[in-house]
This record gives structure tokens, sequence and C-alpha cells, in this order.
């Protein structure tokens, strides 16, 4: 019924991958963004805070461009389609990360009280909104939303915002910052570590009804079902089922199981998402015969061929130095270092600060 | 305006706006390495103590350029979607490989960089900087190739209406997109000469930490003196390129309004306030000088808008073919007085560095300070020459841009993102600014690997 080249079924693959990457990696930066001003209870926690992800948060996001310009690459008119028709969604999301980015560059660059709390917020804010939006347009996009027979779509935030769609939110918000709590458990030291405990304990709950509710909803709302869409749809419900288990008294200090099983949530949850999409990029639920297919979306056999030439030769290099970066910052972070009147940076300027390695010549 | 203008505003604010960062952001990366790597080989404090000073202004840059750099991906799409849809399988392809061979690398080596001091060796730890200038460097590559592409196509056939890619080599070593990345390459050493130049003269006309500025001065200079005559070289190869392949852009980058043989070289050209005037009412000209830049011959004839505007009308039928001609004429001049000035300027610096006079004199130091902005007038005029040159084609010859917008969004929505991002750049350029201001005003620190130069420039 439906044609499809062996490329196009990769490209689809390897954009869902690197949606997945991106979920997974940002997930637990957002998470980390929204808990930043619960957590961290003056400005040495939340320096603390925001050094656990300072370091990767960048190269996480660019897993986004990357889904956004392979899909621009390998399938121009589901890049069209959905860029164009969810455009004021993408415009909230651009702010939401524009805003987020520069904070934590500026957070740190002057003391004033007012100037912290701002940056903050801009963190907490553009987390919780990017990871909100995030999960409707998903939401949506497996969903269907109204598109004509030139592949125009109608993603206003009307559409955007049906129940289901913000399930989807509400979702991807509660397993991004159960993840976010979840590593926090794992990377900080001092009381911090017990604080984020206390989160992440609930939000795993949460997250974990949530996900199966989510699901639940998603498989009643696909017009049919193959075994495969069912069998990705019980392992995310497992996967979650374990995630919310972590909660239990028994297993309660095990976080890197519950890191492992929130990660494993966000992959197979994203995973059924694109399963239930195949074989369409786009769905349109004005009329079924306006849905994009991957054969009619996808771009020409060389251009596929060139770019998973690209692709086979610069993935796992760069999965080999990202990992290498979470190697390298492995180590706990705590407020000790942070206090004030140490090592900062003003006093630096100024010549005052603690430094072990003398001036030169 | 309708829907197809605002989104052509949008395009061209965020473009302006991300390329006033860009070119910081790539020269300063490489002036941060070339200053760990004199501190790696020497050991001398006042490099170190340089690269921690400069680095701390790389950052501010780096952030704000990394976030306006999402709009552009994602504005194609958005306001574009048309366009996305007739040459994304070409024009995507340069796009994805900067995603996947740039920015993770300029962005992972950024993290390690800030964060890995005294965490990994000095050696590994200098090799980090270096693959972020190379990232930027990278980066800058495949979106010159595509952009490049949209001036001048290549490498492709029509199929079905769309452009379909037949040779991934020509879109990528293209020789626009080859000469265009050079010159942008040399633009942000340029930029990057000329801000750290302004920076330094500050602090010498106060007289503080003397040592360090005049060393920075002297890096500073050799660099600009790279820049300046580097990009006369490229600017004269990629304006021989743009006469054979977009000659259109050429005549009206030099008023050229009627074919002339030999052709002369517009000083001062004056011409009524339209879109196309057909005439110049003044013209200061060089005779010849057109002819021998344009065709290294002393008196081959250089094509004119109105010759050319009719030839476009047989080949694609009525119509206006020719860009606003005001625009690219004063984009090209501004480009090339300034380009003076600055040339100038680094003459004058390096005949105070013969005579040891570097730090002492007032006059040159005030010149270098205003200077300053020079890098930033020249960028922009650099890409409105581009892109409205090319007009009234998104990608010449093949679309034109009133046929590219996205028919779904309304101009209700383009007026919503447009206030949206105008206030943000307002906001977000505003505090860059200060930032970068009061950093720039600061004395340099400490240098060294320990934690403490960790702690200045991580967040």
């Amino acid at each position: 019924m439906h044609d499809f080249t062996a490329l196009q079924v990769v490209w689809f693959v390897l954009i869902a991958v690197l949606w997945v990457g991106y979920f997974v990696l940002e997930g637990f930066d957002f998470g980390v963004g929204m808990l930043l001003r619960v957590l961290g209870h003056d400005r040495a926690d939340r320096r603390a805070l925001i050094h656990t992800i300072g370091p990767v948060w960048d190269g996480n996001e660019v897993w986004l461009i990357v889904a956004g310009g392979a899909t621009f690459a390998a399938f121009p008119q589901w890049y069209a389609t959905l860029f164009s028709g969810f455009y004021i969604a993408l415009f909230l999301v651009l702010l939401a990360l524009i805003a987020r980015g520069v904070a934590f560059e500026f957070w740190g660059k002057h003391e004033g009280a007012s100037w912290s709390a701002a940056w903050e917020w801009a963190i907490t804010i553009g987390s919780f909104l990017a990871a909100l939006l995030w999960g409707v347009a998903w939401a949506n996009i497996v969903h269907g939303v109204p598109i004509d027979q030139n592949g125009n779509a109608d993603g206003s935030l009307t559409t955007l915002l049906n129940p289901y769609a913000i399930l989807g939110g509400v979702t991807t918000v509660l397993l991004f910052l159960a993840l976010g709590a979840i590593f926090l458990t794992l990377r900080t030291k001092g009381e911090l570590p017990e604080r984020a405990a206390r989160i992440a304990r609930p939000a795993a709950v949460a997250a974990a009804a949530a996900t199966v509710a989510f699901l639940i909803w998603t498989v009643v709302d696909q017009p049919h079902q193959s075994g495969a869409e069912i069998a990705v749809s019980a392992l995310a419900g497992l996967a979650a089922l374990g995630l919310g288990a972590t909660a239990l008294p028994g297993v309660r200090d095990r976080a890197g199981l519950a890191f492992a099983l929130g990660t494993a949530t966000i992959a197979t949850l994203f995973a059924t998402l694109f399963v239930d999409l195949f074989p369409h990029t786009m769905v349109s639920t004005t009329n079924p015969a306006y849905s994009l297919t991957l054969n009619a979306s996808a771009s020409s056999h060389y251009t596929l061929t060139v770019m998973t030439i690209v692709a086979v030769i610069l993935l796992p290099v760069v999965l080999a130095y990202q990992g290498w970066t979470y190697w390298v910052f492995r180590h706990r972070v705590g407020r000790e270092g942070f206090t004030e009147n140490t090592r900062n940076p003003l006093d630096l300027i100024a010549g005052r600060g603690e430094n072990d390695a003398p001036a030169g010549s | 305006m309708t829907a197809l203008e605002l989104a052509r505003w949008q395009f061209g604010i965020t473009t302006v706006f991300h390329f006033l960062f860009v070119p910081v952001s790539i020269g300063l990366a490489l002036y941060v390495a070339i200053c760990q790597t004199l501190h790696y080989r020497t050991q001398k404090d006042v490099y170190a103590r340089q690269q921690l000073f400069w680095g701390r202004l790389l950052l501010i840059s780096f952030a704000v350029g990394v976030v306006t750099g999402i709009i552009q991906e994602f504005q194609f799409g958005m306001n574009w979607s048309l366009y996305s849809r007739y040459v994304g399988d070409v024009f995507g392809a340069p796009l994805a490989m900067e995603g996947l061979a740039a920015f993770f690398l300029e962005s992972t080596f950024l993290g390690l960089w800030i964060f890995g001091r005294g965490r990994l060796s000095p050696r590994v730890h200098l090799a980090t900087i270096w693959c972020v200038a190379g990232g930027t460097m990278l980066s800058a590559y495949f979106i010159i190739a595509a952009n490049a592409w949209m001036q001048h196509p290549v490498g492709y056939r029509l199929v079905g209406g769309k452009a379909q890619l037949v040779d991934i080599w020509k879109v990528l070593f293209s020789d626009l997109a080859v000469w265009a990345f050079l010159h942008v390459i040399l633009a942000s050493v340029l930029t990057a000469a000329l801000v750290t130049l302004a920076v330094s003269a500050w602090h010498l006309r106060r007289g503080q930490e003397v040592e360090l500025f005049t060393s920075a001065v002297k890096i500073a200079l050799t660099l600009a003196v790279v820049g300046a005559l580097g990009s006369l070289y490229v600017g004269d190869e990629l304006g021989r390129t743009l006469i054979r392949e977009q000659p259109m852009k050429m005549a009206a980058a030099e008023a050229l309004f009627n074919t002339e043989q030999p052709a002369s070289f517009s000083l001062f050209a004056t011409g009524n306030f339209s879109h196309n005037p057909r005439h110049t009412n003044r013209d200061l000209k060089i005779p010849h000088l057109l002819s021998l830049l344009g065709t290294r011959s002393w008196s081959d004839p250089v094509q004119g808008v109105n010759q050319l505007d009719t030839q476009y009308q047989q080949r694609y039928g009525p119509g206006e073919y020719s860009p606003y001609v005001a625009i690219v004429y004063w984009s090209f001049r501004s480009m090339i007085y300034l380009w003076g000035l600055v040339l100038a300027l680094a003459a004058r610096g390096l005949w105070l560095w013969r005579r040891g006079r570097l730090a002492g004199s007032r006059r040159w130091l005030g010149a270098c300070i205003a200077a300053g902005v020079l890098p930033f007038l020249m960028n922009t005029g650099g890409w409105l020459m581009t892109e409205s040159g090319r007009q009234p084609w998104i990608v010449q010859g093949l679309l034109k841009t009133s046929q590219a917008s996205s028919p779904n969004v309304s101009s209700t929505q383009v007026w919503t993102t447009i206030i949206g991002f105008v206030a943000i750049f307002t906001v977000l350029g505003g505090i860059a600014l200060w930032l970068f201001l009061r950093e720039a005003r600061s004395l340099p620190g400490e240098g060294g690997e320990g934690p403490g130069a960790e702690a200045s420039l991580a967040y």
C-alpha cells in the first residue's frame, strides 16, 4: 500500500534517533533548569546546580538543531509542512530556548540579586515552556492536524492545545522533571542530593502515571494498531512503571537504576510515537489522502545516499567525544567551591582572589 | 505590509543581528587559541592572562550567536516553506552537515574548554580551544556553501519543478563557495583584530597593564594586516567570480547602469531615489579601472544593469530583474572605503610598532578605539550587498523571492514573531553590549590553568 525505499526508512529512523537523543539529553537539563530555584536555596547552591549541566547543555541542544537540519535535508516536505504549520508554537519554543541559553551565560556575569533572579527565572520558565511545547507538538504530529492538499498545515495554538496534546505536554514536563531530579541526586553532593531525591520520588511516580495515561490514549487514538505498535507501547509502559517503582522503599537509593529507567521511558515513549507515525511524516485530519508519506516527503536517492555517508562517518565521532565529555565531568558538584567571596570571578579580575598559581614574570 | 514583505524584513533583521556576533566569535576563538598556544609554548604569563581576558569576551559573543543561530535554521521552514519544498533536496544537505560536523564540535568542545581547565592536561585543554576555533570555521564553510548555491546554483537538475541534487562536490566546492568562505573568514579575523585593538587601545590610553595590552596590540595588528591584505586578494577574486556568475549584482554594486567598454570604476555616484533609477545623476569615475578589476584587461566590456535587465526579460519573461541599486551600491562602497580606513590605521600601527611607540601614541590609540565599530559596519554591508543584490531572486535564475514564502502563514503571524524577535534582540543586544563593554574595561585577572582560572570563565 505504501511505497518507501530502504534509505527513506533509514533516515526516518535516524531522525527518530536524533529526537530521542535530544529529549534524553536535554530532558535532564530541562529538568535541572525547572528545579533551579526549587532546589537551590542560595546563590552557591544554584551555581552548583548550573555547574552540573554547564559543560554539556549546549552540546545537548545541538541534537535538536541536527534533528531539524536532518529533517530539512532528508524530508524537505516534512520540514516545510511542520515548521510553517506549527508557526507560533515553534516561535514560543525559540523564545524559550533563547532566554534559557543566554541565561546560563549571563547569570554569573554580575552580582546583583535582581540580575540573578531574572536569569534564574529565564532558565526555569524557558526550560518548562520548551519541555511542555515539545510534548504538545509531538502529540499533535502523531495525532494529526488539518493539512490541505498542498501540504499546508494549520497548527495554530487553538488547534494544538487539545486535551490529548496537553496530556502529552504534561507527560514530557513530568518526565524531564523526574529525570532532572534523578540526575541531580547523582551529580551533586552535600545537602543537594537529598533535596533532589525528595523531588525525584514523587516526580517519578507522577511521570510514570502521566506516561501510562498518554500511552493508552495514544493507542486508542490510532485508527489501526500493528503488532509492532502494541509491542513498543507495552515496552514504554513497562519502562514507565519501572520508573514509578523506583519511588518504592526498597529501591529508593538506586539512583543509577532510576536514571536508566527514566532515560528508557523517554526513549521508548518517543519510539512509540515514531512507530505510530510511520509510514507518514505528517498526518492530515482533513483528509487521510492529504497526509504526507515518507516517500512524498523525502529527498532524492542521491541526497539520501550522500547524507548517509556523512552520518555514518560523523555520528560515531560525535558520540565518542560527547561521551568523553560526560566522562570528564562525571564528578559530583557541591556548593563548597561556590560560596561567596572565594573563587569569585570579580575578585579574580581585581587580583584579590585566592589563586594557587602565582603570577609569572 | 504583506506577509512576504514582513518575512523578508524578519530574515534581514535576524541575519544582520546574528552576524554582528558570528564574526566576533569566529575571530576571537582563533585569537584565544593563538594566545593559549603562545602560552603553552613560551609559558609566559602575559599570554595566559590574555587568553582568559579575551576568552570572557568570546563567551558573551558566542552565547548570543548560538541562540540566534537556531532562529536561522527554523525560519527557512517557518517563513519560507515554498523555498524549503523547492530546494530542500539541495539546500538541506549542507545545513545538516553543518550541524553534524560543526555545531556538535564547537558546542561540545566549548563546554570542555570552559569547564575542563585544571581537569584536562594543558595539552588536551589547548586542543579543545582549537576544536572550537575549527568548529566555528567549519560552520561558516557549510552555511556559506549553502548560501553560494542560492547565488549561483550548480550541481542540480530540475525534476517535477523542484531542484534535485546531482553533484554534492559542485555545491560544496563551487568557486563562489570557496571565495565567499575565505572572504568571511578573513572578515572575521579582521573583526577580532579591530575589536581587540580597540579594547587594548582603551587600556593603553589609561596607562594600565601596558605590557599585556602592548602584546595584545601586536597580535591584533598582525591579524589586522593578514585580514586586510587577504581581503584585498580574496575580494578581488570574489568580485571577478561575481561578474561572471552574478553580473546583475556586480553591475548594481558599481552603479553601472549601461554597459561600458572600457568600463570605469565609480567612486561616488548619486541617483534618483527609486528601485532602479536606470541612470546615475552624478558619477565620479576612474576610467578603465572596472575593466581592469573585473576582467583583467585594459578595455574589455562590463555589462550594465539596463542591458542585463533586458536580457533577463527575454529569458525569464516580463518583470523587473534589478535589485535595489542604491542599497547594493552603497553597501559595497562602504565595505571598500572602510577597508581603506582600516588599512591606513594598520599601516600607521606597523610604523609605530617599528619605532617602539605603540603604547605612547594617544592619537593613534584614540583612532583604534573609534575603529572598533568599523568591522560591524563592514560585515553588515557585506551581507546587505550579497542578499539584496540577488533580488528579485531567492535562488538566482530559479525561484523568485515572491514565490518562496509560506502561503499558510498570515501577516498577523509574521507580525507576532517579528515584534517578538525585535524585542528580544533589543534586550539581548543591549545586555550583551553592556556586558561586553564592562568586561572589556575591567582589568585582566591572573592567568594559569588552575581551578581559579576556570571560575573566571565558567558560570
